[in-house]
């Protein structure tokens, strides 16, 4: 792994009203890294990742994402990442073919570019017969899998995954992890949320956020070390009951 | 005494003159008071199945009861009996935390103060948060109150789609030991997940594919007729590892599994001969082991078949 950073992020801050959602959160991700951003519901991961990918402002702090800053180059942001959301995050009613022309046209790519791409994955994934079905009529696996792929359509230097997995089967989630293992080692630097507790042991380095705070981050078997744990289920239960937080 | 029975169910879908079948044919029954588990990947017909039996979806061919009334004649006294949370949202999203709940009390004429008890355990988490509007929940917060919300009337059976997705470990932990104070109440229980360890928990387990159920079993039975000899294997390069078991004629499938790769061996072939041909290939720290299967692996090899 090359020591480039890729994602800085320094006291980042998010406050809705007198809520902090985040709470000045510092940590780097480095180019062609694994990262898993773990947490309970509600520790702020989401809202995390919308600022790096500069889909929302944040309260204070700083954070820079392929070299660009979230407060004022969010356009360069979007243009040089990937986001699959934790909604679904495709058109369900625009055909396979269709989602991947319209993000291709988004990004601005070529027809020929747009052409091939879109060969390559219907190819990959084995969705050649669906080309031309809805996208609504997909099995949720199918469509996380496309989801990712044309989150990478463009690509990106980094791409952000929220929960891609989640009620996802245990024979497709381990596809969709084959692919995420790909797309790292074509340099896509990976930064990835779960409640799968397997998969944060596919992670190269893992944080875990408790109330708005990154608690920890380090690599799987270090996390295991220094909070005696077997598994990483074991140090996220450890670390994820310490959490207090109320409301507003 | 049955809680649920279902005789020859089948249901298909007509979009645009291409039929689909959802269900196929589908008898099973669940004993009052069980927790009863169904698994399968997307698409296996667990949502029709739900939707039939909380009378929201009516079967093409075949019966069903529950708590003995059947599902299309009785089903508006079906709907006060039973509990029913769908996978997807069906929270008001403009609404608070608290409106909601108040909101399904009042239309089966109870109040939160009634019940509170039941739904204690999980609504506890988000209670800090009632004033705040369901939309701007975690995600995992939503699964939350729409459980606490389909809770609300105290009913006979419940019915839960895929309650625990998105919702973290530790509360799917305390999740299921309230399904476990629930069953203990005497309330049956009908669960789909995604999550195997969850399928451990149930009494029983149903396995669905393609509209069918494969099989219906203890977990504990499910997993003591896994036949095959399954390995766990790990080294310092796991990607690597991976490809080169995959690769081997000793091995029908191999795949991650935590910190280990597990490995199902051909019905012939010898842990021996798998040492040999990782050893020969020198991986650095290589360990191999006899493997523990769990529903997990139990479940990816019937998917298999
Ligand atoms: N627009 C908003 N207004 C008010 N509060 C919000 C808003 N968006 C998020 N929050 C709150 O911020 C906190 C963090 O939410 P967030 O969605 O980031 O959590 P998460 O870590 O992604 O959780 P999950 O694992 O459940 O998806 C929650 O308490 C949530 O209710
Ligand atoms: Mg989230």
């Amino acid at each position: 792994m090359l020591n480039e950073k890729i994602i800085t992020v320094d006291h980042l801050t998010k406050r809705f009203a007198a809520f902090t959602a985040v709470d000045a959160i510092t940590f780097d991700v480095y180019k062609g890294e694994i990262f898993g951003f773990l947490g309970a519901n509600g520790a702020g991961k989401t809202t995390a990742m919308r600022m790096l990918c500069g889909l929302s402002m944040p309260t204070s702090g700083k954070a820079t994402v392929a070299g660009f800053d979230v407060y004022t180059q969010n356009e360069q942001i979007k243009k040089n990442i990937g986001y699959m959301s934790q909604k679904f995050s495709l058109y369900e009613d625009l055909t396979v073919k269709e989602n991947m022309q319209l993000y291709g046209g988004i990004y601005g790519k070529s027809n020929q570019f747009i052409k091939d791409k879109t060969a390559f994955i219907l190819e990959q994934l084995h969705l050649k017969d669906e080309a031309n079905k809805l996208v609504g009529s997909l099995p949720l696996g199918w469509k996380q899998k496309l989801a990712f792929s044309v989150a990478i359509f463009h690509e990106p230097e980094i791409v952000f995954l929220d929960e891609p997995t989640g009620g996802v089967d245990p024979v497709t989630r381990r596809e969709f992890w084959m692919m995420i293992y790909e797309a790292a080692a074509n340099g896509i630097t990976i930064f990835v949320t779960t409640h799968y507790m397997d998969e944060a042991e596919y992670c190269n380095r893992v944080s875990i956020m408790v109330d708005g705070k990154v608690e920890a981050l380090d690599t799987p078997a270090m996390l295991k070390q220094q909070y005696q744990s077997p598994t990483m289920d074991d140090v996220f239960l450890k670390l994820a009951r310490k959490a207090t937080r109320s409301g507003d | 005494m049955y809680s649920v029975e279902v005789q020859h169910i089948s249901k298909s879908y007509t979009v645009k003159k291409a039929t689909t079948p959802a269900l196929k044919d589908i008898s099973f029954a669940v004993k009052k008071g069980e927790l009863f588990g169904i698994i399968g990947p997307d698409g296996a017909g667990k949502t029709s199945l739900f939707r039939i039996l909380t009378t929201l979806l009516l079967a093409d061919e075949g019966t069903a009861t529950v708590e003995g009334l059947d599902v299309v004649k009785a089903y508006k006294a079906i709907r006060e009996q039973v509990g029913y949370m769908p996978g997807r949202f069906s929270l008001y999203q403009d609404l608070t935390v608290k409106e909601n709940l108040d909101f399904f009390a009042t239309i089966f004429n109870t109040s939160v103060e009634e019940n509170y008890d039941l739904i204690k355990d999980i609504y506890v988490q988000i209670e800090p948060f009632r004033d705040r509007k369901a939309g701007k929940l975690s995600g995992g917060m939503k699964q939350k109150l729409a459980l606490s919300c389909a809770l609300i009337h105290r009913p006979k059976v419940l019915f839960l789609d895929e309650p625990t997705t998105g919702v973290d470990a530790v509360s799917r932990k305390e999740f299921w030991e309230m399904l476990k104070r629930l069953k203990e109440q005497g309330i049956t229980i009908l669960v789909s997940t995604p999550y195997m360890d969850e399928a451990e928990m149930c009494d029983r387990v149903a396995l669905m594919q393609n509209g069918s159920i494969l099989s219906i079993d203890t977990p504990q039975q499910i997993v003591a007729s896994f036949a095959q000899t399954m390995l766990a294997v790990r080294s310092a390069s796991m990607l690597q590892l991976l490809n080169k078991v995959r690769a081997s004629s000793f091995v029908e499938n191999a795949y991650p599994s935590g910190i280990y790769h597990h490995v199902i061996l051909k019905q012939q072939a010898t842990a021996d001969q798998l040492q040999q041909e990782l050893s020969a290939a020198a991986f650095a720290d290589l360990e191999i082991k006899k493997g523990q299967p769990t529903i997990e692996d139990c479940f990816m090899q019937l998917m298999r078949i």
